[in-house]
């Protein structure tokens, strides 16, 4: 009788590259599925489906923002100004013109797309430190104009997002299943991470086929990988446009969720919170993106609802306290970023690999 | 005429402002190769310690300056120090996102000890204006161009006549060597970051005795100084002191005739013109005004 070979054992390319490789990845994604599938009729509480809800969308951008930064290792500070654009088309097209959801987030990823198109052939140019600059410049720029388009953004005052969650006779803001009624919070919390999960496969899908392998070679050295016949410039151009269509995706449920979105959501702060997630979660894995846009995102609500508690947190302008929730905010994102950078450059992503190959390689670890 | 010449004045000391950053990065840069985002959080610092030098301490305004430039010079080498050692090696990104990192760190320690209202600093300049041919100039301007000038002349000389200065500029010429000839890189490094924040604190603190007063939002005047250094060219000095005072010229005029030829770009346009310039001195000549085209090997 022949033995079965060992579960780990890898016999060929197609077999490393597998989705969903060994038997206890398959049951691992099944569980993670039902969870939230299950989750929200188990926690109906408001505020924690809400920090949930955010907690994905972030996800969402953030995978974008990983395409990018980890996989092809274009530093982009601009992130914010995609998200942005997204929320606005997000007013416009589902909110004015009434269309469902498919379509405004199709459009905003459109919008997302061109916006990406055009800033990209600045990566071709610039490398590094000027392509981080520049990016800047794009959220200073961005906040002009946001505050300028009146029509479009409603200025300073910012514009309520009328777009709905509807696909046909579905209307995931007040579902109704067999009779059943649902909270508009539990609809979102499905339409969101069913979005997260979609998301996640297409960049998974992205990542791992040739786009995938030819952006990590323009990220370890763009002139190498133009040697072995990567078109460098059309995978960095390709890159931004990908990751600012779904960060404009991002945007537009954003906006659609919160319902009013003003040129105060989308500064430097948000764009390094994006950062700081991507880091924490794992640079170039989308698995850490998701990580840690659980671990990050979920941060400042929960710093917000229990400021009260925290010692030394000022609720509100003038009270007690010597730092404010939003410079708190701020200090977390940024120490966060020193920290894993110095301690744990792979993030939590990281941890769970070494974490997994330690029982994987049970009784040989080391 | 006197109008534009007035807006030319005020751009030229916002210009110095600028210029003072823009070396503070360009000194880092050419010694560490590192883009130092956190100048902005140093310049907050700096001239938060300036004011309380000047204000809380009764010290002269003077002494107050010289004293808020060593402090700010000593956290400077020690951010060196403690976190930037670390990173030499590895990949721009992580160097760039730690300076980033620390910036967010400093902003809420600024706002957590002096908080965040405008505070006046005390100030032998104030609002005194003096009249020259018909010009109506401010007193601070005036001490800002012409400390500007003094600093700059002093750097060159330094950089030019002083063994010290050598060391640096072989460092940055080719660390290996230098370290060869006996040259220490740590003590290199260490200084440039001292001179990028006492730059950096001048620079706050003639700012801060302005009519606005300090404020946290003081930091961002760094952002804007980028633009100054990539216009400039990254490693080139004379470069910085160029492009700030081309960028701060180019923002006092767009302020100046907003009303009249740039009402259809919005309000408060000036604020990004320095962005624009830079997006387009990017697309034309990438490496700056006076910077080296950098050669890359395979």
């Amino acid at each position: 009788m022949a033995a079965k070979p060992h579960r780990n054992l890898v016999r060929s390319y197609a077999q490393d590259l597998r989705l969903f490789g060994s038997p206890t990845k398959r049951a691992g994604l099944a569980a993670t599925l039902i969870v939230l599938l299950l989750l929200p009729t188990v926690v109906q509480d408001d505020f924690w489906l809400s920090v949930l809800i955010y907690s994905g969308i972030t996800a969402i951008g953030a995978i974008g923002l990983n395409l990018l930064t980890g996989y092809s290792g274009q530093i982009s500070l601009g992130h914010a100004f995609f998200i942005g654009a997204g929320a606005y088309c997000a007013a416009r097209v589902g909110g004015d013109l009434g269309l469902p959801l498919p379509l405004w987030l199709l459009a905003s990823a459109a919008v997302g797309a061109v916006l990406g198109g055009l800033i990209g052939p600045f990566a071709l140019r610039l490398r590094g430190h000027y392509l981080a600059i520049v990016t800047l410049g794009l959220i200073f720029v961005g906040e002009h104009l946001w505050r300028n388009l009146t029509s479009l953004t409603g200025g300073n005052n910012g514009t309520s997002v009328l777009a709905q969650p509807r696909i046909g006779p579905l209307d995931l803001g007040a579902l109704e299943i067999a009779g059943e009624n649902y909270s508009r919070n539990q609809g979102w919390f499905w339409l969101v991470w069913a979005l997260v999960a979609l998301v996640a496969l297409l960049a998974k899908n992205l990542a791992r086929t040739r786009p995938g392998r030819a952006l990590c070679a323009v990220r370890d050295h763009d002139q190498a990988a133009e040697v072995i016949g990567v078109r460098a410039g059309r995978y960095k151009i390709g890159a931004f446009m990908v990751s600012s269509a779904i960060a404009s995706m991002a945007g537009a449920l954003f906006g659609a969720y919160q319902q009013h979105v003003s040129p105060d959501d989308w500064t430097l702060l948000l764009s390094i919170q994006y950062i700081a997630i991507i880091i924490v979660g794992g640079l170039g894995t989308i698995f850490g993106s998701i990580l840690g846009a659980v671990f990050v995102g979920a941060l400042p609500a929960l710093i917000d609802e229990y400021s009260s508690v925290i010692p030394g947190v000022a609720t509100d302008a003038g009270g007690e306290g010597f730092i404010s929730v939003f410079a708190l905010n701020q200090a977390i994102f940024g120490l966060l970023i020193v920290l894993f950078l110095v301690f744990e450059p792979r993030g939590l992503a990281g941890i769970w690999f070494r974490v997994r190959a330690y029982f994987k390689a049970w009784p040989f670890s080391y | 005429m006197s109008a534009f010449l007035t807006n030319v004045f005020a751009g030229l000391a916002l210009g110095s402002t600028y210029a003072l950053v823009a070396l503070g990065f360009v000194v880092i840069y050419k010694s560490t190769g590192v883009i130092n985002f956190a100048q902005g959080g140093l310049l907050a610092l700096g001239a938060y310690l300036g004011y309380t030098f000047a204000n809380n301490l009764a010290l002269a305004f003077g002494v107050a300056i010289l004293l808020a430039c060593l402090a700010a010079a000593v956290v400077g080498a020690s951010v060196e120090r403690l976190v930037l050692r670390r990173m030499v090696g590895q990949p721009p990104f992580a160097v760039i996102m730690i300076t980033i990192g620390l910036l967010f760190v400093l902003e809420p320690l600024i706002t957590a000890i002096w908080g965040f209202d405008s505070l006046p600093i005390r100030n032998p300049w104030n609002i005194q204006t003096i009249e020259v041919g018909g010009l109506v100039l401010g007193v601070r301007d005036l001490w800002t161009i012409g400390l500007t000038a003094a600093v700059v002349v002093a750097f060159f000389l330094f950089f030019r006549y002083t063994a010290f200065g050598l060391a640096m500029r072989a460092t940055a010429f080719d660390p290996e060597a230098a370290l060869a000839q006996g040259i220490s890189a740590r003590r290199v490094y260490a200084v440039s970051w001292a001179i990028a924040a006492a730059l950096a604190t001048l620079a706050g603190i003639t700012l801060a005795a302005g009519p606005a007063g300090l404020s946290p939002s003081i930091s961002f005047i760094a952002f804007a100084a980028f633009p100054a250094m990539i216009l400039g060219g990254l490693d080139s000095p004379a470069g910085a002191v160029l492009g700030g005072l081309v960028i701060g010229l180019a923002e006092a005029l767009t302020r100046g005739y907003q009303d009249e030829l740039f009402s259809w770009a919005g309000s408060n346009v000036s604020v990004i013109v320095p962005y624009l310039l830079m997006i387009l001195i990017l697309l034309i000549r990438p490496y700056g005004l006076l910077g080296t085209k950098d050669v890359r090997r395979v």
